[in-house]
């Protein structure tokens, strides 16, 4: 249990996903300009990303994994080179299924996060995320944990970096750093302020 | 080569650089650049990527049912991607080592999709394959920039290859640890966005909100 409460804060303050791997970058920076908007896809993203990382994990360990197959009566086979298409696959369907249950069982839900979610299937993050569980090897419950821990990190710095630019827009910028600059220098000052984490251990 | 193809390889170069105006690609392109060998091998996994990605799904876009074609796009690309981390793994072990996931990402790198999207879908393959190569090129081009400042300043070498000797060596020069680490990134990038936009004036984005200034008051 102690092992998960840490491995959660590591992946909330100190690996955040946005701010120390660069992660989600392009929807971080072109979704953030209002707060709302922000939390909302910030939401969807911690939603996707609890689901699949512990989904990619069944898959590893019971498909992939060299002797995985054991139980198929295959147990010299490897496969995990077909990783990457099985991961993006898993998140493009689970993405799929997530937006049709939404829309059958919490409209409101389905109707507040509706545009973004197609557009997390090409979010770095979420595969990203997976990616990090194959090559730390997560068991299954670290991998649960780090799915939802590694979402809410994702969505505090958008909701972040959304207040800092909604406050932004009414000062005076020099004519070349406006919008996209401003935005880059600013998401570097917010990294910083994520790196005095680094020192925390539980 | 054709006035129009050579401006489809120029054109995203500086003009329309993937990353400074289209907004793509941007999480790779900060996390493997702390180090040129990485950047460079980085740069050559997405031209080829984005290249032949472009190329294949040119030659299949009257085949492809326009409901699906994400999902086709994406197992295009998703090949192409495990071909290249294969090779590098094969090739380069030290270097996967240190690329980690970056290379899978680049099947979500927005760069690939976008051209697959923007561009392959509606042209012959040739020239989509160029576009794609261009594209790459971009990328790399910013991505080498800001290899270059990071690693020379970082650690005082390029390549490797000792430049500035650092104090812990006994030589002069101390090294910007800061460079090394992640947020160093984002400011590079920033203050390149800016000197590209004070380069070529047309890409600055208008304000939302404009200042008074007393006489208007």
């Amino acid at each position: 249990m102690e092992g998960l409460i840490s491995l959660a804060v590591k992946a909330i303050f100190v690996e955040n996903l946005a701010l120390s791997f660069f992660l989600g970058m392009c929807t971080f920076i072109a979704v953030s300009k209002k707060i709302s908007t922000a939390i909302g896809l910030g939401v969807s993203v911690m939603i996707v990303q609890s689901i699949t990382v512990p989904a990619n994990n069944i898959i590893l360990s019971y498909l992939l994994k060299p002797g995985a197959l054991a139980w198929a009566g295959f147990p010299n086979i490897d496969l995990t080179f077909l990783g990457l298409i099985s991961y993006i696959g898993v998140i493009a369907a689970l993405v799929q299924i997530l937006e049709m249950i939404l829309d059958k069982y919490f409209p409101p839900l389905y109707n507040a996060l509706g545009i973004f979610l197609p557009l997390i299937t090409v979010n770095c993050a979420i595969l990203g995320g997976s990616l990090f569980m194959v090559e730390r090897d997560y068991n299954f419950s670290e991998a649960t944990t780090y799915g939802i821990a590694s979402g809410f990190g994702w969505a505090l710095a958008i909701a972040t970096m959304a207040g800092v630019r909604e406050k932004l827009k009414y000062s005076d910028i020099p004519d070349g750093l406006q919008g996209l600059g401003i935005t880059f220098i600013t998401a570097g000052l917010m990294a910083m302020a994520f790196m005095c984490f680094s020192g925390v251990k539980l | 080569m054709s006035q129009t193809r050579k401006q489809l390889l120029t054109d995203p170069l500086v003009d329309n650089n993937p990353i400074t105006l289209q907004v793509l690609g941007i999480c790779s392109a900060l996390a493997v650049t702390s180090s040129l060998n990485v950047a460079f091998v980085m740069s050559l996994a997405v031209i080829a990527v984005c290249g032949f990605s472009s190329l294949f799904i040119s030659f299949l876009r009257h085949y492809i049912p326009n409901s699906i074609r994400i999902i086709v796009q994406m197992v295009i690309i998703a090949s192409l991607v495990i071909l290249v981390d294969q090779i590098i793994k094969a090739y380069a072990y030290e270097i996967s080592k240190t690329l980690s996931v970056f290379v899978g990402l680049i099947i979500t790198n927005c760069i690939v999709m976008g051209r697959a999207e923007a561009f392959a879908m509606k042209n012959k393959p040739f020239d989509s394959f160029i576009d794609g190569v261009g594209n790459g090129l971009g990328y790399s081009l910013l991505l080498m920039g800001v290899g270059v400042i990071r690693e020379l300043f970082g650690s005082g070498s390029l390549f490797g290859i000792m430049i500035f000797e650092p104090v812990s060596n006994g030589g002069w020069y101390v090294p910007n640890g800061l460079l090394l680490l992640p947020p160093s990134a984002f400011f590079i990038i920033g203050f390149f966005i800016w000197g590209v936009r004070t380069w070529k004036k047309s890409q600055v984005e208008a304000r939302e909100y404009k200042i008074q200034t007393l006489e208007e008051h």
